[in-house]
């Protein structure tokens, strides 16, 4: 069993350490992973903004570089879950859509298929989850706010597996941080005001660190915490799985 | 404006932003523990929008079915292809009564038509008798919320303006003082006026018989008061059977503002003796959303608000940056298909979180409309020329794993030495946010060092 590892195009720029802790981990729990070097972007940024027309050539590179993966796992709820709903191919679509069955977020592809149970990781700090909105509501990897039925996260049962690690509650469990892709530069006001808000959340029960499945997502909090001084950090889920 | 714009003077006033948030937080946290209350919510919204899908897919019929017994029970029908023809016949109503002046209660449909400019122009006074639609009346403003019309206005605001406009004492800003003042000034329209209008929930096919939903009992009082009655709804608003009002009033209000039903759900059958009973059946756009396969079901909307209230966008935007009658999610993916170049800004304004789609009682997809809708705006042409260059371009590197490697590598390099470069006023995201920090090595050249290919 092979396991393609698919690093998101910002990962692998601004957070390298995120994408070699997901490799490790990985590899930590007996899985063979290799990374297609060829790969760039799920193409979401473009389709999101409307363009989705334009990421066919990014769609056929994709499912050229995974085709013969019997997984492929990202440590991105929000690119697994662009390529699940659009992975549009100039001709095979079929084989795109076997490839599009593969696609596994990290977390979930730990629970339901790794069925990870126990984990070697130490991480004596108080966390906040910041559950983004495309692994919970797009993929289903925890249970959402809004609907009637039993509670479940992916992502909590494998931090709950942490030494050392006190999960924050939170007043709104679920609420988007405000990131969006470029609607965060598009509509620079309301994103801003989100990031606050959640962060004041996560501030306001004392997390030392907020986590969570998505980068872009840490990405657009920890610019908020930054500007704002704070000593609280983001850190990858991966990363505290790892550690 | 656009919607981005007007986001942003929006958020000029930090403390207003989050009254705005927390009081429509504190709504969406009822509508919650409403839901939770009844074991079966899920398979209710199933229902209902099973129920609507049959509507859709047969509503020609079921619109027949509904005039013919609507008609039969001795109620006027008329049919109205879009906005101005709805006025016109509002206002030939009026001139036929010989009336100028009629009392209004609440309907969303008479603010998507614009009805009340229209009459004015028309020199017919209007009053709006729900008292939120009153109050944003009175201020001469829309209703910023399709349930919750002035929800923008706090309570000491609202004094000043009955100080004005009502007498009521300067400096009160007690609810119960100020609804009274309301009540004794709508008493005087409600006995004055003789020609009412009302919206419709719910439209009844097999009955010809329609209900109103409202929680201040404002729509009775003005029809029942009255000797001509004006029913407006949108040709989307019939269920099947009365059966169906089950499903229908226990997810309503539940959804709205998390009451188990609205205080009066009153059934319009037919008229009273002496009165006329009018029905004004409103295309304006639907039937082409109906044909819009990807658009259509947005159609099973029942105007809960439920979708706004969850909207973290519009909790921190406010109603009227949406610019449309339906503001929020629902709005953004209604409008564009009544002004594509009007709204195109509406769709984008989104994180596309979903939560919308899981508040909506008929199960609205309504993040994947709003995503769908980008794709068609930009087919249209609606994409400003920087954006499609810039889009063009970012595909263009994406697409090349060299030119990728190389544009990263560079652009690293230039943000390490030249931080001013990207954190600077130019860039939105360092209006309020730092720049990440960029790493030396990307994980591809990490991993060539360090894994064998």
């Amino acid at each position: 069993m092979t396991v393609g590892l698919f690093i998101p195009c910002y990962v692998d720029q601004f957070y390298p350490q995120v994408a070699i802790a997901t490799l490790e981990l990985l590899e930590k729990l007996g899985q063979t992973v290799v990374f297609p070097t060829g790969q760039t972007c799920c193409g979401q940024p473009m389709a999101n903004s409307g363009f989705e027309h334009l990421t066919h050539t990014l769609s056929n590179r994709f499912v050229e570089q995974f085709g013969g993966v019997d997984y492929i796992v990202s440590p991105s709820g929000s690119c697994a879950l662009h390529l699940k709903e659009h992975l549009h191919v100039t001709h095979d679509q079929a084989k795109a859509g076997q490839v599009q069955q593969r696609v596994y977020e990290l977390t979930e592809f730990l629970t339901d298929i790794v069925q990870v149970n126990t984990l070697s990781a130490n991480f004596p700090h108080r966390v906040g989850l910041h559950q983004s909105c495309h692994g919970q509501r797009g993929l289903h990897i925890a249970q959402m706010s809004e609907l009637v039925a039993p509670p479940f996260s992916k992502p909590v049962e494998l931090l709950n597996m942490v030494t050392g690690l006190e999960l924050i509650s939170l007043d709104r469990p679920d609420e988007c941080c405000g990131f969006g892709g470029t609607f965060c530069v598009l509509e620079e006001a309301v994103s801003a005001k989100m990031g606050k808000d959640r962060i004041a959340d996560h501030l306001r029960h004392g997390a030392e660190f907020i986590t969570g499945v998505d980068m872009s997502c840490l990405m657009h909090l920890e610019g908020v915490l930054r500007r704002q001084g704070s000593k609280t950090n983001v850190v990858h889920i991966a990363e505290i799985l790892n550690s | 404006m656009n919607h981005p714009e007007l986001a942003e003077q929006f958020n000029r006033d930090e403390a207003r932003v989050d009254w705005h948030d927390e009081t429509l937080w504190f709504v969406r946290q009822k509508r919650d523990k409403a839901a939770h209350s009844l074991p079966e919510w899920e398979t209710l919204r199933e229902t209902a929008s099973q129920i609507k899908h049959n509507v859709l897919g047969n509503l020609a019929d079921y619109l027949v079915q509904f005039e013919q017994n609507a008609l039969a029970n001795g109620v006027q029908v008329h049919w109205a292809t879009n906005a101005a023809e709805h006025n016109q016949l509002v206002h030939q109503i009026l001139l036929d009564n010989q009336v100028d002046r009629m009392v209004k209660s609440k309907s969303m449909l008479t603010e998507e038509c614009h009805l009340n400019d229209y009459l004015a122009q028309q020199g017919i006074d209007v009053i709006d008798s729900d008292l939120g639609e009153r109050i944003v009346q009175l201020a001469g403003e829309a209703p910023s919320h399709i349930v919750l019309p002035c929800i923008h206005w706090k309570k000491e605001e609202i004094g000043a303006l009955f100080h004005q406009h009502l007498g009521t004492e300067a400096g009160c800003a007690d609810p119960q003082i100020l609804t009274g003042a309301a009540r004794l000034h709508l008493r005087d329209t409600f006995l004055t006026r003789r020609l009412a209008l009302t919206g419709v929930n719910f439209a009844i096919a097999e009955t010809g018989e329609f209900v109103v939903c409202t929680n201040e009992g404002n729509a009775d009082m003005g029809v029942h008061l009255a000797d001509v009655h004006i029913a407006s709804m949108g040709i989307e608003k019939i269920i099947p059977r009365r059966e169906h009002l089950g499903v229908f009033l226990r997810l309503l209000t539940r959804s709205a503002t998390g009451q188990p039903i609205t205080t009066y759900s009153s059934h319009f059958r037919r008229p009273r003796p002496g009165q006329t009973m009018h029905l004004i059946l409103v295309d304006n756009g639907r039937s082409v959303q109906l044909g819009r396969d990807d658009f259509r079901n947005s159609l099973k909307c029942i105007r809960c608000g439920a979708c706004m209230n969850t909207c973290p966008v519009y909790r921190r935007s406010g109603g009227h940056s949406y610019q449309s009658a339906v503001a929020g999610p629902i709005g953004a993916i209604l409008a564009p298909n009544l002004d594509m170049t009007k709204h195109a800004d509406l769709p984008f304004a989104s994180t596309l979180c979903g939560s919308c789609t899981n508040v909506c009682p008929v199960k609205i997809d309504i993040h994947q409309q709003l995503y769908k809708w980008r794709q068609v705006l930009t087919q249209e042409g609606q994409a400003t020329t920087a954006k499609t260059v810039s889009m063009q371009a970012m595909n263009a590197v994406l697409s090349n794993r060299g030119l990728y490697s190389l544009a990263g590598r560079v652009g690293r390099q230039l943000m390490r030495w030249f931080p001013a470069l990207v954190s600077n006023k130019l860039n939105p995201w360092y209006t309020h946010r730092e720049m990440p920090e960029p790493p030396k090595e990307s994980f591809g050249e990490w991993y060539a060092k360090h894994r064998k290919p």
